[in-house]
């Protein structure tokens, strides 16, 4: 796969591509599916989490100085020669098991040639007519208004190749290569694993066509996750998924021409073009035109796509098998070990939590809404009620989540610390306000929650002689309100209850505080 | 000892005198430093002489003696290193323009190895660029001459290996032999030149070619030498996926025996008649002859797909070079052209591609783009691969009925330098009988086997055994060997100008 097209400028006149996005005319959603039928596919590549690269032994860790991970084979220096990583072999064979694919006995690698300064050697080892995995499927569910429907989406291929480095474009106004002073390369990426996995045409989706794109890229990324294959950080660009789209008249039976958009980088987005890309081919089509077979890249910030290089224009990559490397023969023994130990898959685990959890339909699909459920099962794991689990993770932090425009996991929180602040409230040592006061510490990186409580001084003020102060002060200060409820007007304990929070900075415990202020007033309770 | 003496001396015995302390490595080292210096400039061996490090080198191997180490045998006998593996002290450019200068930061394997066992580089030498050509013409840095006759080739692509250790500037070298680049030099210089099972040396830090087929190998003045040399830098290496992990064939204790009594040899019928210089095939003849007085059983054998093995050569080839050389991009290393700072990274990628490659190597980039491109592929590259199989099955075929395959190793002897540079064709024949073992992956040697009377000039015989069953060349060339020794007086190369 190709990161970026276009030419990489070393100087300051750059030429690149046609780059014309303005224009299209966009026919409503509703609309378009009235007179049209949307055919899906994609291809997803997923950077693999090993610790060495593809071919060579460097380090992966993203974030590294430029050009720090590097060596001569992944610098291709003349001479050198590719070894397979085997780590990533046997991730790739997981994940074609988990995908229900079949596993070649035998399979190649082959040199895909076109040449691109981020890539070294000017040909990307991938491989082409031989795939490791094919022919499998993966099981999605789309809640509709009449409920939740399922779509069995076929796999065509699963297979291996390198990365490319990374090139940016400096000088010019918006970061890309058009109007760049110069371009610099980091080769700490290229070399790294990864997995293309590609759908065969997802048909018959109608205008559900956005939301079940997503559920499978969703799930696919669950997949890879419980696999432990790779922890799928899309923000990092570790899951990276070309959406190609295509329309056919209702009724009609040949597909139209598709368009490919390419590096869509989130879930959100991927729905987004899809629908975007539905709107503008109808338009062409409405028009009388005909759609372009091109690459288009989605602009995040409009959720539109705009034209990149042309398939007319596109490349004869002169794939062949590589003479470097010896062929990837997994034998049907490993084969069998290796699906044997799958972990617990994701759709099985929603069955499973469903049932342990004692969840109803609609609070199974929040929690997978809200991409919560490993992080609730694992905070539940750390010791806390599922219940108490969840309500964490679907308000609180999934607010803050939002609030910060991240990923529920990417909250810098672990399940673990979560489940500390939910013991901390039942054992009475926080309120709920406190303990949100406590949240916010840990995600402000104070530490972890006892450290915050510590640090910040908001353990609960149940120490009955401090607390005693605040309430004798408080019965002293309003002699009216202490007057009433000796009278028998409990009610107008609230008041008093409302002083000593004040006074405490909030950190009383309020309970207590109230059963202290009617001890004190002779009013029982 | 006297340098005339040291450098006669042959590298086995040479690494004897040094363990013997009859001499010491820094001694044989200036001995041939000073040899080279003295006729380098006639025959171009060498592209870099680095005789600081090599005496640096040498002293390390004296030191270690003097410490009471074991000394392997050929510690402290200078080599000298073709320019197409990496050497991290010294500049590696598989004779381009588009390498020029460049120092590579690691070593290849075969350096490594040849450093272990003690080996001195004394320097780098010429060959044809990115070893493509049989004649060193090739060389972006100006032709190697042939010690025999300084007016003609000294084979190709390995011409500086074969001409430094035919001239006595070295006793030993490295080559490499993609379709015949160590056995054609070897042969028109009237030496010793083995091109390994394919996986049996490690092409880890070779600049590659054709990557299923490059072979590094030894080039020596005897079969003993060369089978020192051979298992010195042979076995596997994890570093490169297509090594052999297998023990290195006892190719030492075969050149030693050098026996053939009741050996089955087989002469392939297809490498005769037509293109084939009277006096080669005369002194090959001779030769079999020889062999066959020895006890061993001649017979003549078919290998019908070998005459598809050239044309599927110069198509898998060039299809593989074309791949592998598009690295050289300007971009990281090596020679940049055009940047001005006005031009794109495409148009510098393509302006030093111009100017870097020379015009063989170009022609062999275009030849495999075009091979591989969508639409001609099965024609071109599916059907070579077609004819490789075949042939592998010509030689599995053959080899239930003999033990060895020989052959003239080349058509004709050393033809003039310039005579063939204007007609590709005419080049590419010199490999016409070295190609087949390359595309099956065989082991092969040549040996010489006398002067061809016509011109005087050595005439090498070609003995081809099966996978990783190299002792088996080496058996029979030294049978030869010391067989023509005796006929001839001596050595074959003391009748070279160039002769100590
Ligand atoms: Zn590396």
């Amino acid at each position: 796969m190709e990161t970026e097209t276009g030419s990489a400028a070393m100087g300051s006149a750059v030429t690149s591509g046609p780059a014309t996005g303005g224009g299209s005319v966009l026919v409503d959603y509703d609309d378009a599916l009235a007179r049209y039928e949307p055919v899906l596919g994609l291809e997803t590549h997923v950077e693999l989490g090993t610790r060495s690269k593809m071919f060579c032994s460097c380090a992966t860790a993203f974030g590294a100085e430029p050009n720090t991970q590097v060596c001569p084979v992944c610098l291709a220096l003349p001479g050198s020669l590719p070894v397979v990583n085997g780590t990533a072999v046997e991730s790739a064979v997981r994940l074609g098991l988990a995908l229900n694919c079949s596993i070649a006995s035998w399979c190649r690698f082959a040199r895909k040639n076109y040449f691109y300064p981020d890539m070294p050697k000017n040909y990307q080892i991938s491989q082409y007519d031989e795939p490791l995995c094919t022919n499998g499927h993966l099981d999605v569910t789309v809640d509709t208004p009449e409920g939740p429907r399922e779509f069995r989406i076929e796999i065509e291929r699963v297979h291996m190749e390198e990365d490319t480095g990374k090139t940016s474009h400096v000088g010019g106004a918006t970061g890309r290569i058009h109007g760049a002073e110069y371009s610099i390369v980091d080769y700490n990426r290229a070399g790294i694993p990864l997995l293309e996995i590609v759908t065969k045409p997802i048909e018959h989706t109608g205008d559900l066509a956005p939301l079940v794109a997503r559920a499978y890229v969703s799930e696919l990324r669950d997949l890879v996750r419980a696999l432990g294959i790779s922890d799928v950080r899309m923000e990092e660009g570790s899951l990276r998924c070309d959406v190609n789209v295509s329309l056919m008249p209702r009724g009609g039976t040949e597909w139209g021409i598709r368009s490919e958009t390419k590096n869509v980088n989130s879930l959100r987005s991927v729905e987004r073009a899809v629908r975007y890309e539905i709107q503008r081919h109808a338009g062409v089509l409405d028009a009388g035109g005909r759609v372009v077979q091109e690459t288009r890249h989605f602009q995040e910030h409009s959720g539109s796509t705009v034209s990149g290089r042309s398939k007319e224009e596109a490349q004869d990559y002169r794939y062949f098998p590589d003479p470097d490397l010896v062929p990837v023969a997994p034998s049907a023994e490993w084969v069998e070990e290796l699906r044997a130990a799958l972990p617990e898959l994701p759709a099985a685990k929603r069955r499973r939590v469903k049932a342990e959890w004692g969840l109803s339909d609609e609070e199974l699909r929040d929690l997978v809404n809200a991409d919560a459920i490993d992080l609730v099962a694992a905070t539940v794991e750390a010791g806390a009620p599922s219940g108490d689990a969840r309500k964490w993770w679907l308000n609180e932090l999934s607010r803050r989540a939002t609030e910060n425009e991240v990923e529920l996991a990417a909250l810098p929180i672990t399940p673990a610390q979560v489940a500390r602040v939910i013991a901390l409230v039942a054992e009475g040592a926080l309120t709920n306000k406190l303990a949100r006061q406590v949240v916010e510490g840990v995600l402000a990186g104070e530490g972890d929650p006892d450290q915050v409580v510590e640090a910040r001084g908001l353990a609960v003020v149940s120490d009955d002689s401090a607390l005693g102060t605040a309430v004798d002060e408080a019965i002293a200060a309003n002699p009216d309100v202490a007057e009433k409820i000796r009278g028998g007007k409990v009610a107008a304990a609230g008041a008093l209850v409302g002083a000593v929070m004040k006074a405490t900075r909030g950190q009383a415990d309020a309970g207590r505080a109230r059963q202290l202020i009617l001890e004190r007033l002779g009013a029982g309770g | 000892m006297l340098s005339g003496d040291l450098i006669r001396l042959t590298a086995a015995e040479l690494g004897a005198a040094i363990r013997d302390g009859e001499t010491s490595a820094v001694e044989a080292t200036q001995s041939y430093l000073d040899r080279v210096a003295a006729v380098d400039g006639d025959i171009h061996a060498f592209l870099h002489v680095d005789a600081d490090a090599a005496l640096e080198q040498a002293r390390a191997v004296d030191a270690r003696r003097a410490e009471g180490a074991e000394l392997g045998p050929l510690a402290g006998v200078p080599i000298a290193h073709k320019d197409v593996f990496t050497t991290r002290d010294m500049p590696t450019t598989a004779a381009s323009r588009i390498l020029e200068g460049w120092r590579p930061p690691y070593d290849a394997t075969v350096t490594e190895r040849l450093r272990a066992a003690g080996l001195v580089i004394l320097g780098k030498t010429n060959m044809d660029e990115f070893a493509m050509g049989s004649s060193t013409e090739n060389s972006a840095f100006g032709p190697t001459a042939n010690p025999w006759d300084v007016s003609r080739i000294p084979g190709g692509s390995s011409g500086g290996s074969s001409a430094a250790v035919a001239a006595f500037e070295a006793p030993l070298a490295t080559g490499t032999d993609t379709g015949g680049s160590i056995r054609q030099p070897a042969a028109v210089c009237g030496l010793v030149g083995a091109k390994p099972t394919y996986g049996g040396s490690s092409r880890y830090g070779l600049i590659a070619f054709a990557s299923s087929l490059d072979t590094p190998g030894p080039f020596a003045r005897n079969v003993l030498d060369a089978a020192l040399l051979h298992e010195a830098f042979s076995g596997h290496d994890p570093r490169d996926s297509t090594s052999i992990d297998a023990p290195v064939p006892p190719v030492v204790e075969a050149a030693r025996r050098g026996d053939v009594d009741g050996l089955r040899v087989g002469i392939v019928r297809e490498f005769a008649g037509e293109g084939y210089q009277t006096g080669v095939l005369q002194r090959f003849t001779e030769a079999v002859e020889v062999l066959e007085s020895l006890g061993a059983k001649v017979v003549e054998v078919s290998c019908p797909s070998f005459r598809s093995a050239l044309a599927a050569y110069y198509l898998i080839a060039p299809s593989e070079c074309s791949s592998n050389l598009a690295r050289f991009d300007a971009m990281r290393y090596g020679l940049r052209s055009g940047d001005d700072g006005t031009r794109s990274a495409e148009e510098v990628m393509a302006l030093t591609r111009a100017e870097g490659f020379g015009p063989e190597v170009k022609r062999r980039i275009i030849l495999g783009t075009y091979a591989l491109s969508s639409g001609y592929y099965d024609a071109y590259y599916g059907s070579a691969q077609q004819v490789r199989t075949l042939i592998k099955r010509d030689f599995d075929a053959a080899f239930e009925h003999v033990d060895v395959l020989v052959s003239p190793t080349t058509p004709t002897t050393a033809f003039p330098l310039g005579e063939r540079v204007d007609d590709p064709m005419a080049m590419y024949l010199a490999d016409l009988c070295t190609i087949p073992a390359n595309l099956a992956g065989n082991a092969a040697l040549s040996v010489p086997c006398g002067l061809a009377p016509e011109d005087g000039l050595p005439v090498g015989l070609q003995i081809m055994a099966p996978v990783l069953a190299d002792d088996r060349t080496y058996r029979v060339g030294a049978a030869l060997e010391t067989a023509l020794r005796d006929r001839w007086g001596g050595d074959l190369l003391a009748r070279s100008p160039y002769a100590v």
